[in-house]
C-alpha cells in the first residue's frame, strides 16, 4: 500500500519535474555556472572579464533572436552566417559614403537575402532547410566575390560603434539588449507575434482561419536576415576589419543551439525569447569556464554536444 | 507520354540531363575540358564526397538528416593515419569501428527517443570534432601514414583511375541494389514516406533507422580513411561544411528532403554536377573559387524550385 502511494507520487512528480526543467532549466544552469565561477574561477568578477564575455556572445544573441522567430514558425534559417559575411563585405564597400549609409546598405542586403529565403519557403513551398542551405552556399560565395580577402578599415565612427561604451557597458551589448526587448515585445504583445506562433503551431488551421500565412512567413525570414546583417556589421566594427571568408562561419549552429537549449521546440508553435538569450549565454559561459580551468577546446565541444542532447531530451514533446 | 510521366522523369533524371548538357557545353567552349586528364581529376576529387553522399541518400530517403558526416570524415582520416602504424587492417578497422559506434549511438537516440535528427546529429558534429581534436592533441598532431599498402589504397591506379574511384563505383552499385532490390531498401522508402503507416504495416522502424545512421557514419569514416591514404596523412582541418555539400548533392540529385523518394543514380549525378561546375569555373581561369559557391547555391535554389513545381504537377494529375 505504502509502495503504491510512493509510486503514485513519483508518477505525478515526474511530469512536473520535466515541466520545471523545460521552463527554468536554462536559467538554473546559467546560475549554477555563474556560482561555480564566482567560487572557483580567479578574477571572474573583474569587469574586464565580464565585458569580454558579453561582447563575444553579442552577435550570437542577435542572430538567435531572429532564429527563434523562424524556428517558432517550424522553420530554420541556415543562411545567417553567410548573411553576416555579406554584411561585412557590403559595409566596407560602401564605407566611403559614411558609416550610416554603409550600415543601411548592409542591413538592406541582409533583408534581401532573408526575403529570398522567405519567398522560397512561403510562396514556392520549398523546405526551409533546403531554401536557406542554398543561400548559405551562394551568399557566402557572393560575399567572397565582393571582398576576396580581409580588409582593414580606419573609419573612426564604425570603429567606435564596435568598441565604445556607455556607463561602462559596451554599445553593442546595449544594442543586443534593446533588440531582445523589442523581439520579446513583438512575440508577447503584438498581433504579428501571435500569428507567428499560431502558424508554427498549426499552419493549415492558421490558413483556414484567414491568417496571412505567406506574408508572415516572408516577414519572419526578412527579420532574421536583418538581424543577422546587423550582427555582421557589429562584429565587423568590433574586429576593425571585414572578413567575409570566416565571419559567421557555423553561427547558424550556435544560434540553433541557443534557441533549442532555451527550450523553444524545433517543431514550432512556441517562442521563448529570454530563454534563447539565456541559452546563448549558457554556451558562452560554458566554453569560457572550461577554457579558464585549462580544459582544451576538444572538451568544450564534447560537453556542448552533451548539453544540447540533454536540453532537447528534457524539453522534447511528451508523446 | 502524359504530363505526370514527364515530370517524374525530370524529377528522377533531371540532374543527369543537366550534367550531360554541361559536359557538352563545356567541351565545346574549352579545349582542355573534355580531356581524359580533366575527366579523371573531376572524378577523383568527387569520389570522397560521393561516398558520403551515398550514405546521406539513405538517411534523407528515410526522412532524416545527418549533419555529423563532415566531422566523421575528419575523425576517420585521423584515426586511419594513426592506425596505419599498426598495419593495413588496423588503419581500416579503427576508423570504421569508431565511426560505426558513433552512428549506432546517433541512430539509437533518434529512433528510440524521437528527438529530431537535425539536433542529434548537430550534437554529433560538435562531439565528434571534439573527439578528433582530443586524439590529435587539439589538432596540433598530424599523424602520417606509415603503411605502404594503406597508402596504395588511396594512391594506386587501375585503368587510369585511382582506387578510390573504383571503390566509389562498387559502393554505389551495392547501395543501388540495397535500396532498390531488398526489403531493407523498401523499408527505408516506407519510413520516409509515412513513418506511422510503415510502423502499422510491420516495418521495423527503429532497426531500419539505426542501420541507416550506422551506414552513413561508416561511409563517412571510410571516405575519411581513403582520403588520408591519398594524402598520406590525417589532416585535421578538413571536412568543414562537407555535410552541407553532401546534402546539396543529394537534393540536386532529385531526392526529396521530405523523405520517401529518391535514389543513388541521382545522388552520383548531383556529386558529379558539383564537380563539373567547379571544373568549368577552373577552366574560365579568371574566376575565383568563390564563384563556384555562388553558382552551386544558385543551382541548388533552381533545383529545389523545379522539384517543388514538378511535384505540384504530379499531384495535380
Amino acid at each position: 500500500m505504502a509502495e503504491l502511494t510512493v509510486q503514485g507520487r513519483v508518477a505525478v512528480l515526474k511530469p512536473r519535474v520535466f515541466a520545471w526543467v523545460q521552463d527554468y532549466g536554462v536559467y538554473a544552469a546559467v546560475l549554477a555556472l555563474l556560482l561555480f565561477n564566482v567560487l572557483f574561477t580567479p578574477h571572474f568578477l573583474d569587469a574586464a572579464n565580464f565585458r569580454t564575455q558579453l561582447v563575444q556572445v553579442t552577435p550570437i544573441v542577435i542572430v538567435s533572436l531572429g532564429m527563434a522567430l523562424v524556428i517558432g514558425t517550424q522553420g530554420i534559417d541556415l543562411s545567417v552566417g553567410s548573411v553576416m559575411a555579406l554584411a561585412a563585405a557590403l559595409v566596407v564597400l560602401y564605407l566611403g559614403y559614411g558609416w550610416l549609409p554603409a550600415l543601411i546598405v548592409a542591413v538592406a542586403g541582409g533583408a534581401v537575402v532573408g526575403a529570398a529565403g522567405g519567398a522560397l519557403v512561403a510562396y514556392v513551398g520549398v523546405q526551409p532547410i533546403v531554401a536557406t542551405l542554398a543561400l548559405l552556399v551562394g551568399v557566402r560565395g557572393l560575399a567572397n566575390v565582393l571582398v576576396p580577402q580581409l580588409v582593414e578599415f580606419r573609419n573612426p565612427d564604425l570603429i567606435a560603434l564596435g568598441s565604445s561604451s556607455v556607463a561602462g557597458i559596451p554599445v553593442i551589448v546595449l544594442i543586443a539588449a534593446a533588440l531582445t526587448v523589442v523581439v520579446l515585445f513583438v512575440v508577447r504583445r503584438t498581433t504579428f507575434g501571435r500569428q507567428v506562433v499560431a502558424i508554427g503551431g498549426n499552419r493549415s488551421a492558421s490558413e483556414l482561419s484567414g491568417l496571412p500565412v505567406k506574408r508572415v512567413l516572408l516577414t519572419v525570414y526578412v527579420i532574421s536576415g536583418l538581424l543577422a546583417a546587423l550582427a555582421g556589421v557589429l562584429a565587423t566594427a568590433r574586429l576593425q576589419a571585414s572578413d567575409p571568408t570566416s565571419l559567421g562561419l557555423f553561427i547558424e549552429l550556435s544560434a540553433i543551439t541557443a534557441v533549442v537549449v532555451g527550450g523553444t521546440p524545433l517543431t514550432g508553435g512556441r517562442i521563448r525569447v529570454l530563454s534563447t538569450v539565456m541559452g546563448a549565454l549558457l554556451m558562452q559561459l560554458l566554453s569560457a569556464t572550461l577554457i579558464k580551468h585549462n580544459l582544451p577546446q576538444s572538451w568544450t565541444q564534447m560537453v556542448q554536444a552533451v548539453i544540447i542532447l540533454a536540453a532537447v531530451y528534457a524539453t522534447r514533446e511528451r508523446r | 507520354m502524359n504530363r505526370e510521366q514527364v515530370s517524374r522523369i525530370l524529377q528522377q533524371h533531371g540532374a543527369m540531363m543537366v550534367l550531360g548538357l554541361l559536359v557538352i557545353v563545356g567541351s565545346l567552349a574549352f579545349d582542355s575540358f573534355a580531356t581524359p586528364e580533366n575527366a579523371a581529376s573531376v572524378v577523383v576529387s568527387s569520389s570522397f564526397l560521393a561516398i558520403i553522399a551515398i550514405g546521406m541518400t539513405f538517411v534523407i530517403i528515410s526522412g532524416g538528416i545527418d549533419l555529423s558526416v563532415g566531422s566523421l570524415f575528419v575523425l576517420g582520416g585521423v584515426l586511419a593515419a594513426y592506425g596505419s602504424q599498426y598495419g593495413l587492417i588496423v588503419a581500416l578497422l579503427l576508423p570504421l569501428a569508431v565511426c560505426g559506434v558513433v552512428g549506432l549511438l546517433q541512430g539509437l537516440v533518434i529512433a528510440r527517443t524521437g528527438m529530431a535528427p537535425f539536433i542529434v546529429t548537430l550534437a554529433g558534429l560538435l562531439g565528434v570534432r571534439g573527439l578528433m581534436l582530443a586524439i590529435s592533441n587539439e589538432g596540433a598532431t598530424t599523424y602520417l601514414v606509415k603503411n605502404r599498402a594503406f597508402a596504395t589504397l588511396g594512391q594506386g591506379e587501375l585503368l587510369g583511375l585511382s582506387y578510390p574511384v573504383h571503390i566509389t563505383i562498387v559502393l554505389a552499385l551495392l547501395a543501388m541494389v540495397l535500396l532498390q532490390r531488398t526489403g531493407f531498401g523498401q523499408n527505408v522508402y516506407a519510413i520516409g514516406g509515412n513513418e506511422q503507416a510503415a510502423a502499422f504495416m510491420g516495418v521495423p522502424v527503429v532497426r531500419t533507422k539505426v542501420y541507416v545512421y550506422v551506414m552513413s557514419a561508416l561511409l563517412a569514416g571510410l571516405a575519411g580513411a581513403l582520403n588520408a591514404a591519398r594524402l598520406s596523412s590525417g589532416v585535421t582541418i578538413l571536412g568543414i561544411g562537407l555535410e552541407l555539400d553532401a546534402i546539396a548533392a543529394v537534393v540536386i540529385g532529385g531526392t526529396l528532403l521530405t523523405g520517401g523518394a529518391g535514389g543513388i543514380t541521382g545522388t552520383v549525378a548531383g556529386v558529379l554536377l558539383l564537380g563539373v561546375i567547379q571544373s568549368l569555373i577552373n577552366q574560365v581561369g579568371s574566376l575565383t573559387s568563390a564563384f563556384q559557391q555562388v553558382v552551386s547555391g544558385m543551382f541548388l535554389a533552381l533545383v529545389v524550385v523545379a522539384q517543388r513545381l514538378l511535384s505540384k504537377a504530379q499531384r495535380l494529375t
